[in-house]
């Protein structure tokens, strides 16, 4: 995929009936949008992390159906999460779910018509991303110290 | 009171109800909106309480599972949790998988996944609290 550095490329160049070119304008798609801009790349990232935190969902379901099933099966779920592929699993999902969970009291304060203008946006695009690195921080500092 | 001039072939009815051929109007978003101010409590709650349990045994899980308050709250964010899954995963599909053949065969087993992942969960935390 070519990638277009001016939204001014992405158009469509045909001919008219009588045979002059024409360029017309395509509508926005990813060639068009610079991906690394922070207003794509936390919109994309929202709906990423909402796919992970359904797969996610998975896993606590198997939690609770090996809890109930009985000791054996969830000390096979609890050796699962315990091992070095399940804590760095849970530790990606933390970061999934806080992400998930502040961008999308993000898209609430949207729905309330607040919060548009390009100064407001980059701002609680920020606070989006230092609040999932705190709160993740703060889940795994309450998990060690348990652990302790 | 003179009638109305009527310069469509819409009922009134229909103009009334404006929802035209797409027979839904913003229930899918409404819901969407309705799960997720839910799930901002049930979540921040479900994540912090299961941080304190790292090396728990089934004793302790199961008890704290089986207890009125946890019980509850969980039956209500799994609830929430997998309709806001199932809204959230089909605007997906709708918007990325093409044909519509395989578009509506991929909504059903989403929905029916979803469904059964609801249930099972459910029905875990039920025949540990009672």
């Amino acid at each position: 995929m070519s990638k277009i550095t001016d939204a001014r490329e992405a158009v469509m160049v045909g001919r008219r009936s009588d045979g002059t070119l024409v360029r017309r304008p395509l509508s926005p798609h990813l060639q068009a949008y610079d991906m690394m801009q922070m207003t794509s790349a936390l919109s994309i990232t929202h709906r990423i992390t909402g796919t992970l935190w359904s797969i996610g969902m998975i896993f606590l379901v198997w939690w609770l159906v090996a809890a109930a099933a009985g000791e054996a099966s969830f000390n096979g779920a609890q050796w699962f999460f315990g091992s070095f592929f399940g804590v760095i699993g849970l530790m990606g999902l933390t970061a999934v779910a806080w992400y998930h969970t502040l961008a999308g009291v993000r898209h609430l304060y949207w729905d309330s018509g607040r919060g548009f203008d390009l100064p407001t946006t980059y701002l609680t695009g920020r606070a989006v991303l230092i609040g999932t690195a705190a709160l993740t921080a703060l889940t795994w500092l309450i998990m060690l110290i348990t652990w302790i | 009171m003179a009638a109305p001039t009527i310069r469509s072939l819409r009922s009134p009815l229909g103009r009334v109800r404006g929802l035209g051929a797409a027979k839904g109007g913003t229930h899918h978003w409404w819901l969407q909106r309705v799960t997720s101010v839910a799930l901002l409590p049930l979540t921040i709650w479900l994540v912090f309480s299961l941080a304190r349990m790292p090396d728990s045994t089934w004793q302790e899980a199961t008890a704290w599972i089986g207890r009125p308050f946890n019980a509850v709250l969980l039956l209500a964010f799994l609830a929430a949790a997998f309709h806001h899954m199932a809204y959230g995963l089909q605007e997906v599909v709708e918007d990325y998988v093409r044909g519509e053949l395989a578009k509506v065969g991929a909504l059903l087993a989403l929905k029916g996944a979803c469904f059964l992942l609801w249930l099972s969960a459910t029905l875990a935390v039920l025949r540990i609290a009672i």
